[in-house]
Order: C-alpha cells, then sequence, then structure tokens
C-alpha cells in the first residue's frame, strides 16, 4: 500500500504549535503540505508525501547510490557475457 | 519527474532481471506484502521480466482488502444517521460489506464522502459544526501517522464534532501468521518500503532471525522492485537471513521518529481480524484511552465480529500467497470487478483486481451484461 | 404559497430577485420570461429564438445526425471552461464523430433555485462564445427551476442536429484489422482540472481542461479523402473506454504503444498523486480517428495543421483477434491489457 509521491520543497510556514506547512512541487503540480513528521526538511529538498503529510526527507545520495550500484553491476555483467542482446518482447493474455 | 522517472529507465531495469537471472540458481518464491508493490509488478509486468524459477507472490498488503466486513458494515451504519457525514479514503467506497457498500449506502441517502487526506475530513467538521463528521481510518502504518494528527488536532482545536472508525493494520505480526502457518512457501519477503519510511526497519530483524528468511525493504518504482528482488534472491543463494535496506532515499533503520511519537501517542495495540485470515494477536491500532472521545466505536457501539460468508472466494488463499488469482476457479468469469465476489477483486489494489485490469485474456467475445 | 411543486399556484411576481434564480423563474409567467430575454435571448443574436414558438423549423438539405447529452459537472466553472463550454463542444464534438456538420443546437436548462443570475449569464455567455467558434446555431431551448438542493447548481442538456458530409459511414463497424489508431493531443488534461477545483483535491496547478470544439479539423480529414472508418472524442473514462468501446463493439483488437501516448508533465505528476490511470481520466478535447493504414501519415499530417489537434500522434493499431481487446506495450517489452474505468474514477492511497 502507501501511494507515496516525492517533490520539492518550495516554501515552509508556520511554527510549532501551529501545524507546519510547505508547498511542494510534483513536477509541475503544487500542493500544500503538512511538514510536521519532517521537522530537519528544508527547501529546496526533496520530501516524499502520503495524504498530504510529508513523511520523509529523500537522501539524494542513496539515491544516486542505486544507479552507481546498476552501472558497476551493468560492467560487470557485460564482462561476463557480452553485450546485452536486444529486448525479448513478451505478450502476456 | 524526478525520483520516478530515472526508476523506470528500461536499460536498468533489464540489467537488473538480467543479474537476477544470472545470480538464481534454484527456484525460489519471494513475496511482496505491499498494495503498492502489487499494483507497480503487474502494471509493468515486472514479474514476466523475472526467470521462471523465481516466483514472485502477492501477500496481505492490501490493508483495504484485509478490513474485516464488520468494519464496512459499521461505517455504512454510521454514515446512515442522520446529521452524520462519513469521510473515507477513496480506495474504501466500493469495498462491500455484507449487504452494499460505502457508494451503495451514498445512493440510498447516508452522507458519504471521499477525501485525499484525514485532514480534509477535520475540516469538514470545522466547517459544519452542525454535522458530526466520522473518518473512517484505514491503513498500514503509513497512514496511521496522519490518522493520528487529525484527532490530535481535533483535541487541540476543541473539535468535538469528530471521530474515527479506526481499523488499523501492522505488517509484522501478519508476516509472522504467514510464516507460522504450516502450509507456507514462502522464501523471502520484499517489506513495504513506506511502511518501513515510518516504522524503520528494526522490527524485522527479529523476525528474520526466527524464521531464517531475508527480508528486503523495498521501494515501488520498477528499478527499486527488481533491486529489492535482486538482494533477496542473492541472500537466500548465500544461505543468509537478514534485513536489508534497498530503499534507502526513504527508509532509516530508525524510521520517523515525530511519526512514531503521534502513533503511540493517539493509538494503541489491539486484536484485529484480517479478512481472509481471521484474527491476528496485537495486529491492530485502535484509539488510546485518552483519546476514546474521538472514537467512533464507543460513539456508535462496538463492532462486532462476523460470520465469514463461504462462498467460492478464495481470496483468503490469495492473501496468503498460496493461490494467484488466475489459479481461482471464478477469477474473470463469476468473479469481475463489476461483480466482486471477494474483496481482492474489489480494491484496486487487490491482487485479483491489479491482474484483471492488467492481464487477463479476454475469454470469450461475448460482453456479460 | 407555495404548493407541493412550487410551480402551480398563482405565484406573485418576486419584486427583486436579489440576483439569484427563484421558483418563480421556471413558472412559466413574465418572470421567467425577463429571465430568458434578459439572460438568455439577449446573449444569441438568433431570430429562431425570437419567435418564442414551441419548436424551431428549418430545413437542412439532407441525411442529419442528431445527439444529446446532458452535463451535470461540478463545480460549474473551472479552469479552461464551464458548463456552457462544454455543453456545446460537447454535443458539437458527438456531431463531428459521426462525420456530420454541425448546424443546430438545442438547450434545456434545469436551475437550481439561489443559483446566482450572474453565473447564468456567465455561463450563456460561455455557450454564446464556443456555438459562435463552431458555427452553430443555438435555436431553441427550455428552462425549468428546481427547489435549492436538486440541482447541483444547474443541470444542461443540449441536442444537436448536424448535416452528414463524410463520404462513407464513420462508426465501429467500419473499422479494419490493419487501421491505425490517431490520437490528437495530450490526455487527461480535463479529468485534472475538475478535480483541481473541487476543495479537498485542491491543488494550485496549471493544468486547464482541454475543453475545445473537434469539428473543424474533423471535418477537414472527412472531407480530404483520407479513409477515415472511426472517429470518437474522449470524454469520461478516458482514452481507455473509448477504445475499449470500439473494440468490443467492432469485435476487433487494438493494440497500442505505450510511449506514444502524450501525457503532459503536470497531468502525470497530478496522477500520481491521486494514484489515478492518466488512461482513465476525462477528457473533452480530444478525440480518436480510426483509418486506413495507407492514409495515416496525412491524416495526421492534416490534424497538424490545426491548432487543437497540432500533437496529433499514431498511438497504435487494429488486430484481427483477441476480439474486443484492447492491450498496451509497456516500456520493459511487457505487454497488458487496458480495461474501461469500472464506476467512478476515485483517488487512491493504496
Amino acid at each position: 500500500m502507501c501511494l507515496a509521491v516525492p517533490g520539492r520543497l518550495m516554501s515552509m510556514a508556520g511554527e510549532p504549535p501551529s501545524p507546519r506547512l510547505g508547498r511542494v512541487d510534483f513536477g509541475g503540480v503544487v500542493k500544500e503540505v503538512s511538514l510536521d513528521f519532517v521537522p530537519e526538511a528544508r527547501v529546496g529538498e526533496y520530501v516524499l508525501v502520503h495524504v498530504g503529510f510529508a513523511l520523509s526527507v529523500i537522501d539524494e545520495s542513496e539515491a544516486r547510490n542505486v544507479f552507481e550500484l546498476l552501472r558497476e553491476m551493468g560492467e560487470l555483467l557485460e564482462s561476463e557475457v557480452g553485450p546485452a542482446q536486444g529486448v525479448s518482447r513478451e505478450i502476456q493474455g | 519527474m524526478k525520483f520516478r522517472d530515472e526508476y523506470r529507465d528500461p536499460a536498468s531495469v533489464h540489467r537488473l532481471a538480467e543479474a537476477i537471472a544470472q545470480t538464481a540458481k534454484r527456484p525460489w518464491t519471494l513475496m511482496e506484502v505491499c498494495g503498492g508493490q502489487t499494483h507497480a509488478i503487474v502494471r509493468f509486468g515486472i514479474d514476466r521480466l523475472l526467470p521462471p524459477d523465481v516466483s514472485l507472490v502477492h501477500g496481505p498488503g492490501c490493508p483495504v482488502c484485509v478490513t474485516p466486513v464488520e468494519f464496512v458494515d459499521k461505517a455504512i451504519e454510521i454514515a446512515a444517521r442522520p446529521g452524520v457525514t462519513l469521510c473515507s479514503f477513496g480506495d474504501m467506497l466500493r469495498v462491500p460489506g455484507t449487504q452494499t457498500d460505502l457508494l451503495g449506502a451514498r445512493a440510498k441517502g447516508a452522507d458519504v464522502r471521499f477525501v485525499y487526506s484525514p485532514l480534509d475530513a477535520l475540516a469538514l467538521a470545522r466547517a459544519e459544526p452542525e454535522r458530526h463528521v466520522v473518518f473512517f481510518a484505514v491503513g498500514f502504518e503509513t497512514t496511521a501517522p496522519a490518522n493520528a494528527m487529525a484527532v490530535y488536532r481535533a483535541r487541540r482545536e476543541g473539535i468535538r464534532n469528530f471521530s474515527m472508525l479506526a481499523s488499523h493494520v501492522l505488517v509484522p505480526p501478519a508476516l509472522c501468521a504467514l510464516l507460522d502457518s504450516p502450509t507456507n512457501r514462502v522464501q523471502g519477503f520484499l517489506a513495504a518500503g513506506h511502511v518501513c519510511t515510518v516504522m524503520g526497519y528494526e522490527e524485522y530483524e527479529p523476525i528474520a532471525n526466527r524464521y531464517g528468511v531475508p527480508i528486503v525493504v523495498t521501494g515501488f518504482e520498477p528499478v527499486d522492485i527488481l533491486e529489492g528482488v535482486y538482494m533477496c534472491v542473492a541472500q537466500l543463494e548465500q544461505g543468509r537471513s537478514e534485513v536489508e535496506n534497498q530503499y534507502c532515499r526513504a527508509v532509516l533503520r530508525e524510521g520517523n521518529r515525530p511519526a512514531q511519537e503521534i502513533i503511540r501517542d493517539v493509538f494503541r495495540i489491539v486484536p484485529r481480524r484480517w479478512r481472509g485470515m481471521g484474527e491476528i494477536a496485537q495486529s491492530g491500532l485502535g484509539l488510546s484511552d485518552a483519546y476514546l472521545d474521538f472514537d467512533a466505536e464507543t460513539r456508535f457501539g462496538k463492532v462486532e465480529p462476523a460470520v465469514e460468508q463461504d462462498s467460492e472466494c478464495i481470496s483468503g488463499l490469495i492473501l496468503r500467497g498460496e493461490r494467484k488469482p488466475s489459479e481461482c476457479p471464478a477469477f474473470g468469469t463469476r468473479c469481475t470487478p463489476e461483480r466482486p465476489l471477494g474483496v481482492t477483486m474489489v480494491s484496486g489494489e487487490g491482487a485479483c483486481a491489479a491482474y484483471y485490469r492488467y492481464r487477463r485474456a479476454r475469454v470469450a467475445a461475448a460482453v456479460d451484461g | 404559497m407555495m404548493g407541493g411543486d412550487g410551480l402551480a399556484l398563482s405565484c406573485p411576481l418576486p419584486a427583486g430577485d436579489g440576483g439569484l434564480v427563484q421558483l418563480a423563474h421556471g413558472g412559466g409567467g413574465r418572470a421567467m420570461e425577463r429571465l430568458l430575454d434578459t439572460v438568455i435571448r439577449a446573449a444569441f443574436d438568433e431570430p429562431l429564438l425570437g419567435h418564442r414558438h414551441d419548436g424551431a423549423v428549418f430545413d437542412v438539405g439532407g441525411p442529419i445526425a442528431f445527439t444529446t447529452d446532458s452535463y451535470v459537472v461540478k463545480p460549474l466553472i473551472f479552469p479552461g471552461g464551464d458548463i456552457g463550454t462544454l455543453a456545446v463542444n460537447g454535443t458539437v464534438n458527438d456531431l463531428a464523430m459521426c462525420g456530420a456538420r454541425p448546424l443546430y443546437l438545442s438547450v434545456g436548462f434545469i436551475l437550481e433555485e439561489g443559483l446566482p443570475i450572474v453565473t447564468l449569464r456567465q455561463i450563456v455567455l460561455s455557450m454564446r462564445e464556443a456555438a459562435a467558434a463552431s458555427g452553430v446555431r443555438l435555436v431553441t431551448g427550455d428552462t425549468k427551476v428546481v427547489e435549492r438542493g436538486k440541482a447541483d447548481g444547474m443541470f444542461v442538456n443540449t441536442a444537436g442536429i448536424g448535416l452528414i458530409v463524410a463520404p462513407a459511414v464513420i462508426e465501429p463497424g467500419s473499422v479494419r484489422p490493419g487501421d491505425v489508431v490517431i490520437l490528437s493531443g495530450d490526455i487527461g488534461r480535463h479529468g485534472i482540472s475538475v478535480m483541481a477545483a473541487r476543495a479537498g483535491l485542491a491543488f494550485e496547478t496549471a493544468i486547464e481542461s482541454d475543453c475545445a470544439p473537434l469539428a473543424v479539423p474533423v471535418l477537414d480529414l472527412v472531407d480530404s479523402g483520407v479513409a477515415v472508418h472511426c472517429l470518437r472524442d474522449l470524454t469520461r473514462g478516458g482514452l481507455a473506454s473509448a477504445l475499449v468501446e470500439i473494440a468490443e463493439t467492432a469485435g476487433l483488437a487494438v493494440r497500442l504503444e505505450e510511449a506514444s501516448i502524450p501525457i503532459g508533465a503536470e497531468v502525470s505528476a497530478a496522477c500520481e498523486i491521486l494514484g489515478l490511470d492518466p488512461l482513465h481520466v476525462a477528457n473533452e478535447g480530444r478525440f480518436i480517428a480510426f483509418v486506413a493504414p495507407e492514409d495515416a501519415e496525412q491524416a495526421v499530417k492534416i490534424l497538424h495543421s490545426h491548432e487543437v489537434a497540432r500533437n496529433t500522434v499514431v498511438i497504435g493499431e487494429v488486430a484481427q483477434s483477441p476480439p474486443g481487446q484492447v492491450s498496451c506495450m509497456g516500456p520493459f517489452g511487457v505487454e497488458r491489457v487496458i480495461d474501461m474505468l469500472n464506476g467512478e474514477q476515485l483517488p487512491r492511497i493504496c
């Protein structure tokens, strides 16, 4: 479950005990979101939003690691099996 | 869209599929426990990219699917009361109760409204003080902090015309129940990434140890899911049974502390019946004593367990990963999204609905009315 | 003073209508005549409306297409349009999809007691603009008023008559295996703009409804000699529903290429947030055309010369079987089956 979507924090408002709100840009669509659970979030960072609440700040360096790993994996695979062949298309039904 | 598109890159997807095929030397059965992952897998055909020996089954990862029928009936009963507005996430509106569903109740005059966030339900209570607003709070741990915050704010602001019908479920007890079953075939798990964003993954470590199964915290995009499968298969091949984190851009081992605090404040752990699985001890969240004045069960009467109806629906087996939807004799014929026999076909995230929407071939040209 | 239905008894003329529609405005008496004259007839420079007859009488001079649609959109006014624009463009477009030149419209208003008259005026003016843009004449109509709470502001019905100009019958039965499926532009704008305008799903967004008249590009295509087998404007249920309906009616299969289906970045983002499938989101200014494969390139070229269809693309083709199935080849080489929307489209959290 849990549809949570990443977006860029553009601005923040409100100090506790008032709710902390932020405007988050999801690739062109901007929504006001609660920042109550991410006190460490800073403008410009990306947050993950679920039902109107930011649940975490996305760690960009970790995000990059995934692709580092993939790149290494790619080199390893090529050295073992040669360049990738064409994609085989599978029809379901 | 950043942090989405790059995780749908075909070259990366194929590279991971290749790596899995290279790594898997024996057959393995993995389970994902998240409706969002089910949705992505079926929509992108990710399981079709896996080698035939690696089997990915869908577990009870849809909180909508596992909400006991008696809670749906209670929501319908509450919604039908004059002066009451029942607010719910869209997912719940078509889940069948014993007689009808929330949309059917709305057609008969009940005030049922869908909301995107529990705060919208609270806003409604603020805006319409003459009505009592009840929010139907379902979900895994991911949604619990938001739901808790709605109640917490209601208390702070002195809003009295707001209450919550709490039917939350927790993932770790369900995993244990699955692993305790003598018919369990699952050898490794992909843990739901957003549940772990909130709760962290410390609580999965004893489970991995006790049952000797690898558990990989996994995200929701194709690259995430394939990487999670890869990490799980690698562990299985190496005979390891640890908790690993694939979704490290969004999940920390300790999770989100402020979110956990509010869950602890507003909710308490209760036993919960899971539709299709029966009662699992300590697997639900209900309102804590301090917040019982916001509890819809306290106000409108406790939910009584219903008798599980006997029918040919096998959603229990589907939720436990013991059957795939295509293995159900009624799938696509007697059971369709328009006329669902059980919950896994009704909820958009249910395995049967996901399969139906993306995968089944039309059996005959005839369109049945 | 008011009887059971509020209309039959002698109802004194409201002294000042306070700028709101009242039950008397639907009563068939002076109040109604004044509303019709000052708000509705005044907007349309249309002699047939001025005749104040039971019906409009005219000669069309050939085989006709006849269509009707009712409009119940909420909110009445949304970014990029209002219920009036929808009501005119929707019916104009349906006529065009039959291969007919839209000529005449009727309108039926069901107004809710308490609707501000300035709102009614704004919507009527939108209808005038939309009608003028498509060259159709609004020649007859009806107005009723119902009690507060019974009509969401207003409901509108329009019916339209057009003159068939297509050389061959345009309908699902004319579709053939090998036909190319063409889409006139990006999908999902209308549905998202309407949702964004509703409280509770509020987000600031620049997405406007794509509501637009389509008769001009469609008739250009039909006139050009391109073998057009079927046309369908996309409305509720989105691209998926339109394709499935045609595939089922024709008893053929449609195979799409997902990468070719244009979806704007903002629509895509909004769909992600709400958990919606863009293929099911409503449109109001887009259409699909099934054309003979040898004419596909020319069809796209013709449509590109029209502003509203400037982003026309080929999105798939028709196959013999499995009959009634629409499938889509995804980015990873796996094909999935596309189905119609089942019931209302609801945002999800799972």
